[in-house]
């Protein structure tokens, strides 16, 4: 038997499985409760701020880099869930979890790296 | 709260005579030390002596007595009556075909067992007068929990992907195949993964777990299942960065 492709996206559904079940809790704290509780001033998440961090080169890839694996994740994810709910069209969902990804991406590039 | 009896409520199939499968109800008594095993078996030796099933060891050991009871596929010898109410109701495994009543036929399951080479594939050969292979306790350790399995095939009847998919691997050869592959005295890896990294292998997974869960000898397949995906992950990747190492 042929060994499989899945490898290619398995490994990044992998990859951005584990960073979301890490991260996000913290990233929603951070966002969501911290300002609230008081932990900081909102002023950490005005537009200035925001912009100088989407500008520096660190923080764009800190920025691209866990958000392109969640994405990937995903949409590995949705396929997996369809295929489960017993939808056989897999070819067709492929394309549309993997191509909404791939735009994802795509736009990422175009507002970090490019625009 | 005492009880007087039990209905079991016993799925009956034979395929050559029935048009389909139908529900037969005995009345048992009711006893606290009892297995369910234990009612069947009063079954057949007073009230029906057609109903067919099987069992042997009646301690968890054999892996024979499979049955989904109450909707679980759990070992008949490994429940106790007590922790259900008064009706019980027995089926054959599911996502296997019927052979009569609740013996199903696991022919398939045993060619994807052999398929998967469940046993150590020596790097020498060594005769018996050379002596055996030698092993650490950590390097025992490592691959231990694969071992207990005992092939009662609760994991099949659990696994929706091999509901969905009959040409699926399933989680008890895959967890096999893992156990193989993670023995220090073993180099069958690579040949394993012809069959283990395909996609109706590991890659029909999806990590539902519910193998793990109805495990009766915590073997835990799903870890056994995504180890396996890492490090065939890891294999790709390396074979497609240094294509002048494949084999
Ligand atoms: S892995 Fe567990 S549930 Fe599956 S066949 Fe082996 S012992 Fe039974």
């Amino acid at each position: 038997m042929a060994r499989s492709n899945k490898p290619i996206v398995w490994g990044l559904f992998a990859a951005g499985g584990t960073l979301s079940a890490f991260i996000f809790p913290a990233v929603v704290f951070v966002i969501g409760f911290g300002v609230t509780l008081g932990f900081y001033s909102p002023d950490v998440f005005s537009y200035e701020r925001m912009q100088a961090l989407a500008a520096n080169p660190l923080g764009k890839l800190c920025l691209f880099a866990p958000t392109f694996l969640i994405i990937w994740h995903a949409a590995h994810r949705l396929r997996i869930t369809a295929h489960d709910f017993g939808i056989r069209a897999d070819g067709l969902v492929a394309a549309l979890c993997y191509g909404s990804a791939a735009v994802g991406t795509v736009a990422m590039i175009y507002a970090l790296f490019i625009a | 709260m005492s009880r007087d009896t039990v209905q079991l409520e016993i799925l009956r199939y034979d395929p050559e005579k029935d048009s389909e499968p139908y529900f037969s109800t005995y009345e048992v008594p009711f006893n606290d030390d009892w297995v369910v095993l234990d009612a069947i078996n009063y079954v057949k030796e007073n009230l029906d002596r057609t109903l067919t099933y099987r069992w042997s060891c009646h301690m968890a050991v054999c892996g024979s007595c499979g049955m989904v009871i109450n909707g679980e596929p759990v070992l008949s010898c490994h429940t106790f009556m007590r922790d259900y109410g008064d009706k019980i109701r027995i089926e054959p495994l599911q996502n296997f075909p019927v052979e009569r009543d609740l013996v199903v036929v696991i022919d398939d399951f045993v060619e994807k067992l052999g398929s998967v080479k469940p046993y150590i594939v020596p790097k020498v050969e060594k005769t018996v007068d050379e002596g055996e292979y030698i092993q650490s306790p950590a390097q025992l350790a490592v691959f231990k929990q694969y071992t207990a399995c005992i092939n009662c095939l609760l994991c099949y009847s659990a696994c929706p992907q091999v509901g969905l998919n009959p040409g699926f691997v399933g989680p008890a050869a895959l967890a096999l195949a893992h156990r193989y592959n993670l023995d220090s005295r073993d180099v069958g890896r690579a040949a394993r993964e012809d069959v283990v990294a395909s996609n109706p292998g590991i890659w029909e997974c999806s990590f539902v777990g519910a193998c793990s869960e109805v495990c009766p000898k915590s073997v835990d397949p799903a870890a056994a299942i995504q180890q396996t995906k890492i490090a065939s992950t890891v294999d790709y990747f390396t074979d497609f960065l240094t294509p002048w190492r494949k084999q």
